[in-house]
């Protein structure tokens, strides 16, 4: 299944970084989520557009986990060239992502 | 139980950012009871802005929309004592507070009482602070301050919330400040009106983390939500979110009733998560909030209660947001059609790098997309057969405004290359932008000072 189908996210910039919020649809899932979609995953998803580190942070308690992207958004801030200069459609992109069930 | 304990606080936030809506905060104001309205009118390189119409013009500097806002809602606020607090100082508080006296005496209200906050403003204390061993480092890429130093257009402190709190103390019905953090606006309230101390940090976490939630404005409240957009209700009307806080730290995040939009644990999580790095620790000079000790709970029709705030003691930095010119930059953009759209635009793409090429330009930067293919997400692009139209964008970054020029001056030609365009997306020539880039870093708290300053009717 696709992420897109159990969980929403909510993307930001912080300088070249860019943060992924994902939140399960139904709190029954946030235990898939935590097993499936782990840094690693998400670097690889990310692949040639982050170029940075991928750090993971859990938040159980909102059913949800939080996803620090380095060097992602081609220098950051007003510099940019992206049209997504901020990142913030980047959470949609993670929606993307493919896993197992 | 004691009469503190039932107290309810309605912060509210109007604003998000300097171009948010004008009718937001009218609509905070009239649409039911609230005491404060919160206003956010400063992006990271808003304040090199201000100061350069600052240096234009010794009675600039300031958001001026915010005194347009107020010269609508003064009254109004004055007679129901919804007190204003507003970052729309920029780099002249003072000039901002005259222009409100101002509109109170053309309009004949008495009783405002404007508290200004100054002390962010750290231009004349950069050497200062290299002289005493502050390195003002970028605290994101590491880079030495000394690139930058002769460039430096503004440096300003995030204040917390204390010094407002110190203002509302003192009998303040509109606070301006400066710079200072958004998530301050909120706590600095909550901590005058329950006396929540210094050094109360699970109270502290819990009003900044309010503060964090109604910053963005309605993206709290079913605007920009990517968890449920299609059936989020009149977002023509949305309406935005406003505390309700209680001394205990508990509260609840609402909107006026007969809005557009919603409040439910999916919008203020997502909120919750925006912008932020480790949840574990958000920093802010008044305390360091967890953002994994909260619960939300639905306890009504777009009422969530937050509750079960934990925080710790803040750092002794503080953070500086500091902006220098770092080149220039332009976009060209045309529009190719069906059939082959993709394949005539890289045609005109390769025909433009040729031509740089061959003119010897340097650029720090150049990236070609095609919007409406591929241009947010890249190669996680789902793939797409022969879209009807695709948009060539062409972008560059380079130390002067002559390279862009030159550059821009090979946009039009395209329209001689592949066959189906439609002529330039933003019409005319492309003109070249200054970059104004933003440098972070951090200086010892000890090194600043807020200032709170009274100022009435004489």
């Amino acid at each position: 299944m696709r992420l897109i189908d159990i969980a929403h996210a909510k993307s930001g910039d912080k300088g070249d970084s860019v943060n992924i919020g994902l939140i399960a649809r139904d709190r029954s899932h946030y235990a898939l989520l935590e097993r499936e979609v782990t840094a690693d995953r998400v670097a690889e998803h990310f692949a040639g557009i982050c170029l940075g580190e991928v750090r993971r942070y859990e938040l159980p308690n909102l059913g949800a986990l939080n996803f620090v992207l380095e060097s992602a958004l081609g220098g950051g801030g007003t510099a940019s060239l992206r049209v997504d200069a901020q990142g913030k459609a980047m959470g949609e992109a993670l929606l993307l992502m493919e896993i197992d069930a | 139980m004691r009469r503190d304990e039932l107290k309810t606080v309605r912060v509210a936030n109007g604003q998000a950012f300097w171009g948010d809506s004008p009718s937001a905060p009218v609509a905070q104001v009239r649409g039911g009871d609230i005491e404060y309205l919160t206003l956010d009118y400063l992006a990271e390189i808003t304040m090199s802005v201000l100061r350069k119409q600052y240096e234009r013009d010794a009675t600039a500097g300031y958001a001026k929309d915010f005194v347009g806002l107020m010269s609508e809602i003064m009254r109004e606020c004055i007679e129901r004592n919804i007190k204003v607090v507003a970052n729309a100082g920029g780099i002249n508080p003072e000039a901002c507070a005259r222009a409100l006296l101002e509109v109170a005496e053309e309009q004949g209200i008495r009783g405002l009482r404007v508290g200004v906050i100054t002390g962010d403003d750290i231009m004349g204390q950069l050497d200062d602070l290299l002289g005493g061993g502050v390195s003002l480092q970028n605290m994101e890429t590491g880079e030495q301050f000394d690139t930058v130093r002769d460039r430096i257009a503004s440096a300003n402190a995030y204040l917390g919330a204390e010094p407002i709190a110190r203002a509302l103390a003192e009998g303040a019905n509109v606070v301006i400040t400066g710079r200072c953090t958004d998530p301050g606006l909120v706590l600095g309230p909550l901590m005058h009106e329950f006396g929540w101390q210094w050094d109360d940090w699970d109270l502290l976490s819990a009003g900044t983390i309010a503060g964090h939630i109604i910053e963005c404005g309605a993206q709290a409240s079913g605007g920009n939500f990517q968890g449920g957009w299609e059936k989020m209700p009149d977002l023509a009307h949305v309406g935005y979110p406003i505390i309700e806080a209680r001394a205990n730290g508990t509260f609840i995040v609402t909107k006026h009733s007969g809005t557009g939009g919603a409040v439910t644990t999916a919008t203020v999580t997502e909120q919750l998560l925006y912008e932020i790095g480790d949840p574990t620790a958000y920093l802010s000079p008044d305390v360091t909030a967890d953002f994994t000790s909260i619960r939300l709970r639905e306890v009504g029709e777009d009422r969530v209660e937050v509750s079960g705030a934990q925080g710790s003691s803040p750092t002794d930095s503080l953070k500086v947001s500091m902006a220098y010119p770092d080149g220039f930059r332009g976009s060209g953009m045309i529009t190719w059609a069906w059939p082959d759209a993709i394949a005539k635009a890289e045609l005109a793409d390769s025909i433009l790098r040729t031509r740089l090429d061959e003119l010897g330009l340097s650029f720090r930067q150049i990236r070609t997309d095609l919007v409406g293919y591929n241009s947010v997400h890249g190669r996680l692009t789902p793939p797409a057969s022969d879209p009807s139209e695709v948009v060539l964008r062409v972008s560059v970054w380079a130390d002067d405004d002559r390279t862009v020029r030159r550059f821009a001056a090979e946009i039009a030609p395209l329209v001689m290359g592949p066959p189906g365009f439609t002529g330039l997306l933003a019409g005319g020539r492309i003109q070249p932008s200054r970059v104004m880039a933003y440098w972070p870093a951090l200086i010892p708290k000890s090194a600043v000072h807020p200032q709170v300053t009274i100022r009435e009717r004489a």
